[in-house]
């Protein structure tokens, strides 16, 4: 079964139409990259999939949008859908609590309070997001005093201490350094092989090292999807695909 | 400062390609002078408050001080003596341990019944209520806050005794009771006005991170907005603990004005500033009594003063965490 499948799927902000009927399949365990350039509704199209584009007064989603073969519209428990979709916001947001208190809020809203198992949660997310040796001595202190970068990945630690089937990545490295973004690209190739990675990003460049394969949405509209060998080719399926990797259209 | 010279008559020395420097625009000297006076206007009004705190501290000092030197007085009575007979012919008392009592019994009832509805109105507001329903409910809170504090007790005298006398059988309707819930009245919109300023000023985005997160309404309100607006939201009860504090004519009209210890919320009390209130009008100038009612103005003065230092060392103690 695929991970995603998007049917016809629209979404208008009252009467003006930011998403014009897409549909697109993610399988699982892949790394799918969608690029395109701004307003062209992939940060729309994330908020569909964790349902948080409730909260935008006058949107209105129409056409199908299965996870797992559920249809995430008509999915009542909108918090257990949000626990399954991890979401990183292209600005690091620490909550205002400690690094560990930060990782360990997910698993408390589901009522954890188990000691032992929040330890481990916390020790094994910072892991994976590779973070734990830089902040394992002072978990007790503020996540917003960590630097930019340190506060990303502990953003990341925090999407994955629910154990998403989807992580979302929504140009996760708009405001962190490039050996810091090396180091969370290696952090997604491992992560790989447990979960389902949507990377959003305005870096062509990322979306090639990382992606298997990538979708370009131009205007609310899918230019093509495809192998990332083909999409970063030479000889992409679209013409505007060429020019917008190629930095001479967009 | 010989960086920011000036040169408005043009005679500054040209660079190679014959550029005058003055083309680099210096700022003139007019609008330095203009912007150094600003700040100095700020800074007078900033420093003023220290000014005006010192002063009201020193006239009302001054007309108290005379009496510290007389041999009635007696310092110690004046503090923990519930005795208060000013205009007593044989036997002066000027004992106000009632009456501190009194304005710390009224303020804490008050604040028990306010805080809880107080913050839980502006966490509604703040977080619950759709943006129509918010409006209104903004508008009329404030409308709350306007009403004058005789009104406040007139209510106090006549509607809320009544209420009370016929719940409780209690003798008199005008009592602790009374003046803790008129206060608790006057105190919440104070409280849910500031308190919900508290709530806005926390960014949006943590919100959405911790709705990405899977966090219901109330998990947000308790595990991210509580500690994120906790120093907002204690500015909130403190403003509340200090309009309870100082307020003095709902008092007067609601609390019965009868100088005892209270041993429940059916007893009458009267508070350091409803006596005040009386009393002053009827000592003569510059009398014992006249003086002693001076006294007890600088005793709230310390009684807030501690409150608000008790705050700020709270708030300083809270961040550090």
């Amino acid at each position: 079964m695929k991970t995603i499948v998007a049917t016809d799927l629209r979404l208008a902000y009252g009467t003006r139409e930011v998403i014009h009927g897409i549909s697109f399949e993610v399988e699982r365990n892949e790394i799918f990259a969608i690029i395109g350039p701004a307003q062209s509704g992939k940060t729309s199209l994330l908020r569909c999939l964790n349902r948080t584009i409730d909260f935008v007064p006058e949107a209105t989603v129409s056409g199908s949008l299965l996870l797992e073969g559920e249809d995430v519209r008509k999915i009542r428990d909108v918090y257990g859908l949000r626990r399954r979709v991890g979401m990183v916001a292209p600005l690091p947001v620490g909550l205002p609590l400690s690094i560990y208190d930060n990782v360990a809020f997910a698993p408390r809203c589901v009522g954890l309070r188990q000691k032992s198992d929040l330890d481990a949660i916390v020790e094994r997310c910072l892991c994976q997001a590779a973070l734990w040796d830089e902040v394992k001595d002072r978990l007790s202190s503020l996540g917003t005093a960590l630097s930019g970068g340190q506060q990303q990945r502990l953003t990341i630690a925090r999407a994955l201490s629910h154990e998403p089937e989807v992580l979302c990545l929504d140009e996760f490295s708009i405001a962190i350094d490039p050996v810091t973004t090396m180091r969370i690209e290696d952090v997604l190739k491992e992560l790989r092989s447990q979960i389902t990675i949507i990377l959003v990003t305005n870096l062509v460049q990322q979306a090639r090292r990382l992606a298997d394969r990538t979708m370009f949405l131009w205007r609310g509209e899918i230019v093509e999807i495809d192998r990332s060998e083909v999409v970063f080719s030479d000889t992409p399926g679209d013409r505007r695909t060429y020019g917008y990797v190629q930095g001479t259209f967009g | 400062m010989t960086v920011l010279a000036i040169d408005p008559r043009g005679t500054a020395p040209k660079n190679s390609n014959g550029v005058a420097a003055v083309t680099r625009r210096r700022r003139s000297a007019a609008a330095i002078a203009l912007e150094r006076l600003a700040e100095a206007i700020i800074r007078a009004s900033g420093f003023s408050a220290i000014f005006f705190v010192l002063a009201i501290f020193f006239f009302v000092f001054r007309e108290a001080a005379p009496v510290l030197l007389k041999e009635s007085f007696k310092p110690m009575e004046f503090l923990f003596s519930t005795q208060w007979y000013p205009t007593s012919d044989v036997n002066v008392r000027y004992g106000t341990l009632a009456l501190t009592i009194g304005s710390i019994s009224v303020t804490a009832l008050a604040m028990v019944i306010a805080v809880p509805f107080g913050l839980g109105a502006a966490i509604y507001i703040s977080e619950f209520s759709g943006p129509r329903e918010k409006e209104i409910l903004k508008i009329v809170i404030e409308l709350l806050a306007a009403i004058p504090s005789v009104v406040w007790g007139f209510i106090g005298l006549t509607v809320m005794s009544r209420i009370i006398v016929s719940l409780t059988g209690a003798p008199v309707g005008v009592n602790l009771l009374n003046g803790g819930i008129i206060l608790a009245l006057m105190s919440i919109p104070i409280i849910v006005s500031i308190g919900e300023d508290a709530l806005k000023a926390v960014p949006d985005s943590y919100r959405e991170a911790a709705e990405a997160l899977g966090a219901t309404r109330w998990q947000i309100v308790y595990r991210v907005l509580l500690p994120a607006g906790k120093n907002g939201l204690l500015a909130a009860v403190l403003l509340g603990v200090g309009r309870a504090v100082g307020e003095t004519m709902a008092v007067l009209m609601a609390t019965g004005h009868a100088v005892k210890v209270p041993h429940s919320v059916l007893d009458s009390v009267r508070t350091l500033t409803a006596n005040i209130a009386a009393e002053l009008g009827e000592a003569a100038a510059g009398s014992d009594h006249y003086r002693v009612l001076f006294m007890t103005g600088v005793l709230l003065f310390l009684i807030t003063f501690a409150v608000n230092l008790t705050a700020d060392l709270a708030i300083r103690g809270v961040r550090r965490r």
